[in-house]
């Protein structure tokens, strides 16, 4: 069977996907994830009248540097020979879709609802005289999201953790179709997750604009790239700094924590929010660069740069730290592979996985991005992911904004109008916390027919159950802390 | 008497000394010195709320704990001043009278059912267990030195005349202090701050503590405090003329209720299973004063 190759953000005509039956379709899609290379990017069933369901896999390929689609037409209370059973990375996915659909997967070794968090999970469960088990959750000490964290344990020792999560299930994907006006499923994009309020909001705009055919300034581009980049200092600083809240370290909390301040401020007078809502809109920056802001950008970054840098190379050497985060909550590269883990935590457990390296979108292609990659999947090599990022992107910054005031302002041109019918389009973006996936379908109309999303922390949970287990529960923590992980990016 | 009103009185600023020292060393405003009392104050005026799944050892518990720390308290001398109880052997009746309070914590703890208490209580348990030796090889060995069996005869026959017996006292004031800091469950043991159930020791174990109950176990933490360092005090207090006892009191307690601040400032807490291991190797050092001791006597040829 033959799959159709896209760049990230090419549109594609739906009937220029090809239709396999389901036999040979799962063959293909299991054959092409066991290349390293390749992981799911995302997989889902739309409805396609008639009593039938089509399945539509898109495969990314990091050194093709395209995604391959392909789909199948299959009866909608079918049951299908799953592919979780040949390869963990489909896992979520079948979940997912056996959940919103009536197609049954023979053979799914974890079928279990992945978003509704009923009273009767059914959880995994052992059985044994010196086990105990720790339920934690839904609701939590702190101002966090509801979630619930089932652990066996043996003593101190985790031997097995389970996350239940939907708890803050809001039906996004049906609100993006049910909402037709532009502002509105923008101001949706930004609420899937409130911490990649940015990162979801590009990779929306980008979808859209691609589906209007619209091309974007270069301006606009350097602009989005900035917000996407500053959303990364900031998310990767307030972070550092809940870790060493978590190991009790009050020196590095106080100060990340007061560093973390003055990105999200920038933002703040940039677009008028702290958190960069607002300042992505399809189409037309809302909220030109100007010249003033670069200028109060470069003494902010600059400040912040001294200060960052200092506590850093003291925290990366500072053994009552260190002993905290070394080889606390691994996940090896042969499981984060397995499952299909994305992001920063990927690269952590050295898997050179980076949508704006392996499919650049916006300005990432001119900035030539070099992914950083750590060998311990622990939480210090997670922390030092960050670490590396946050210098990488004050280096990326800098450059934007120069690139920024050597370009003339400039009117946007108008926007058109309308989609273009029949299309899809795959928008891949790296928010801070790993590959961010948008795929728009369009219906004869040229309206919205479906909108899936998914957010990182939809692979990378599962690294989170994997990475705590036989680590002391009182780690689990740290370990959740150096992953954070987003519940509503989850549970959408 | 006057020993006892000064541990009561050092209790009043203890915990707001730490937590000043904490916010000066961490760039921050923070709360005043008397925000931990206001907040007893207020958890006292409330009620207490009861989980169904809990019987009368869940209620006594805060009780029986604040009153072993008071008769813990009551046996340590200032000085010359003497103690408010006093007989022979109250060092073990003083071990063991807080051994008392924490039994009952950790029952009530055991009394909610929750799988947070019973981690909390069983890490308490455990460290609490392994520090006792090194308790008792400082109070033996200075029990060794002076040929006492009292607090109220052993401390204030202790004076810094000589390097040996100056090399005891810091040794032994060390060792109270960091069993301070382990019995009252802080850094790097414990982290007093922490929001994380799965993490805590002695928070887990209050978790279903509210009003009056709560109230009465902060008091009688800070209480805790202060007579740890009333201990290390009287180590001290010896040797300075007798006008000075009451003045160098109050310095040793604000002494180590800063160089907590400080440590908690500027260090991490240890992994959970470096603990026992923390609280041995402090045994270790407790057992270097017993021979000291034995070469300071004369015992050890």
């Amino acid at each position: 069977m033959k799959n159709a190759r896209v760049k990230n953000n090419e549109p594609i005509a739906t009937e220029k996907i090809p239709v396999a039956d389901y036999e040979a379709f799962l063959e293909e899609i299991v054959a092409l994830v066991s290349s390293p290379a390749c992981h799911v990017a995302s997989y889902f069933a739309l409805d396609a009248g008639d009593g039938a369901v089509k399945l539509v896999c898109c495969i990314a390929d990091d050194d093709a540097h395209d995604i391959a689609l392909l789909s199948s037409e299959v009866e909608k209370n079918g049951v299908l020979p799953s592919a979780t059973a040949h390869a963990g990375v489909f896992e979520r996915f079948e979940r997912e879709i056996a959940e919103n659909t009536d197609l049954v997967f023979d053979g799914h070794p974890w079928m279990k609802p992945l978003r509704t968090a009923p009273d009767d999970y059914p959880f995994y469960h052992m059985e044994g005289e010196e086990l105990h088990e720790v339920g934690v959750g839904p609701i939590h000490a702190g101002v966090i999201e509801p979630g619930h964290f089932r652990f066996v344990c043996n003593g101190e020792k985790v031997l097995h953790l389970e996350i239940m999560l939907g708890y803050q299930h809001r039906g996004v994907e049906d609100l993006f179709l049910e909402k037709r006006r532009l502002n509105q499923r923008a101001v949706l994009a930004e609420s899937i997750a409130g911490d990649t309020a940015v990162g979801h909001g590009v990779v929306f705009a980008n979808a859209w604009e691609a589906l209007c055919g619209h091309g974007t300034s270069r301006r606009c581009r350097l602009e989005r790239t900035l917000a996407s980049e500053l959303e990364r200092i900031a998310i990767h600083t307030g972070d550092l700094g809940a870790i060493c809240g978590d190991v009790a370290y009050q020196l590095g909390s106080a100060v990340y924590g007061r560093l973390r301040t003055p990105v999200i401020n920038f933002m703040q007078r940039w677009c008028g929010n702290r958190l960069g809502k607002g300042c992505v809109r399809p189409f037309a920056q809302p909220f030109p660069f100007t010249k003033e802001l670069g200028a109060d950008l470069l003494g902010t970054l600059g400040a912040y740069e001294r200060d960052f840098l200092e506590l850093s190379a003291h925290v990366k050497h500072f053994p009552s730290v260190l002993a905290r985060l070394e080889r606390t909550g691994v996940l090896t590269q042969a499981q984060a592979e397995e499952i299909g883990a994305v992001g920063m935590a990927a690269r952590a457990s050295n898997l050179r996985r980076d949508v704006r390296a392996s499919h650049p979108y916006l300005e990432y292609g001119w900035l030539d991005h070099n992914p950083v990659t750590k060998h311990h999947g622990d939480v210090l090599s997670r922390t030092q992911v960050r670490i590396s990022e946050v210098e990488q992107s004050l280096e990326y910054a800098r450059r934007l904004v120069a690139e920024l005031e050597a370009l003339p302002e400039e009117n946007a041109p108008a926007a058109p109008r309308r989609a273009a019918a029949n299309s899809m389009v795959v928008s891949l973006g790296e928010g801070w916390r790993g590959e961010i996936c948008h795929v728009a379908v369009t219906d004869g109309r040229g309206e919205l027919a479906r909108y899936k999303i998914k957010d990182p922390s939809f692979h990378n949970w599962m690294a989170l159950a994997l990475a705590v287990r036989g680590n002391e529960i009182s780690d689990f923590p740290i370990c959740n802390k150096s992953f954070n992980l987003s519940y509503s990016g989850h549970d959408l | 008497m006057t020993g006892f009103a000064l541990i009561l009185f050092a209790a009043l600023f203890f915990d707001g000394l730490i937590v000043r020292t904490k916010s000066v060393c961490s760039g921050r405003k923070g709360p005043g010195v008397f925000q931990p009392l206001k907040d007893v104050a207020r958890l006292m005026r409330k009620g207490a709320v009861y989980s169904p799944t809990t019987g009368w050892v869940f209620k006594a518990a805060p009780i029986v704990q604040a009153a072993s720390v008071v008769m813990a308290c009551a046996v340590i001398p200032l000085g010359e001043y003497g103690a408010l109880l006093s007989f022979r052997g109250d060092f073990v009746f003083f071990a063991y009278v807080l051994a008392l309070g924490k039994f009952f914590g950790i029952v009530g703890a055991l009394d909610t059912g929750s799988s947070f208490e019973g981690m909390g209580a069983a890490r308490e348990a455990l460290y609490s267990m392994l520090a006792e030796p090194a308790f008792f090889m400082v109070v033996g060995s200075l029990s060794l030195l002076t040929g006492f069996v009292s607090f109220a005869d052993i401390l204030p026959a202790i004076h810094l005349s000589g390097a040996m017996s100056c090399a005891i006292a810091v040794v032994a004031a060390g060792v109270l202090l960091v069993l301070e800091l382990i019995e009252n469950s802080r850094l790097p043991v414990d982290d007093p701050k922490t929001h994380l159930e799965l993490t805590m020791v002695h928070e887990a174990m209050i978790l279903d503590n509210s009003g009056f109950d709560l109230g009465l176990i902060l008091a009688a933490g800070y209480l805790k405090f202060a007579m740890y360092a009333a201990l290390i005090a009287n180590l001290f207090v010896g040797s300075v003329p007798d006008a000075w006892d009451v003045p160098a009191f109050l310095a040793v307690q604000a002494g180590s209720a800063v160089s907590i601040g400080v440590v908690e400032s500027f260090m991490a807490r240890a992994r959970m299973n470096h603990n026992p291991q923390f609280v041995f190797a402090l045994t270790s050092v407790a057992l270097l004063l017993v021979f000291g001791v034995l070469l300071a006597v004369g015992n050890f040829r």
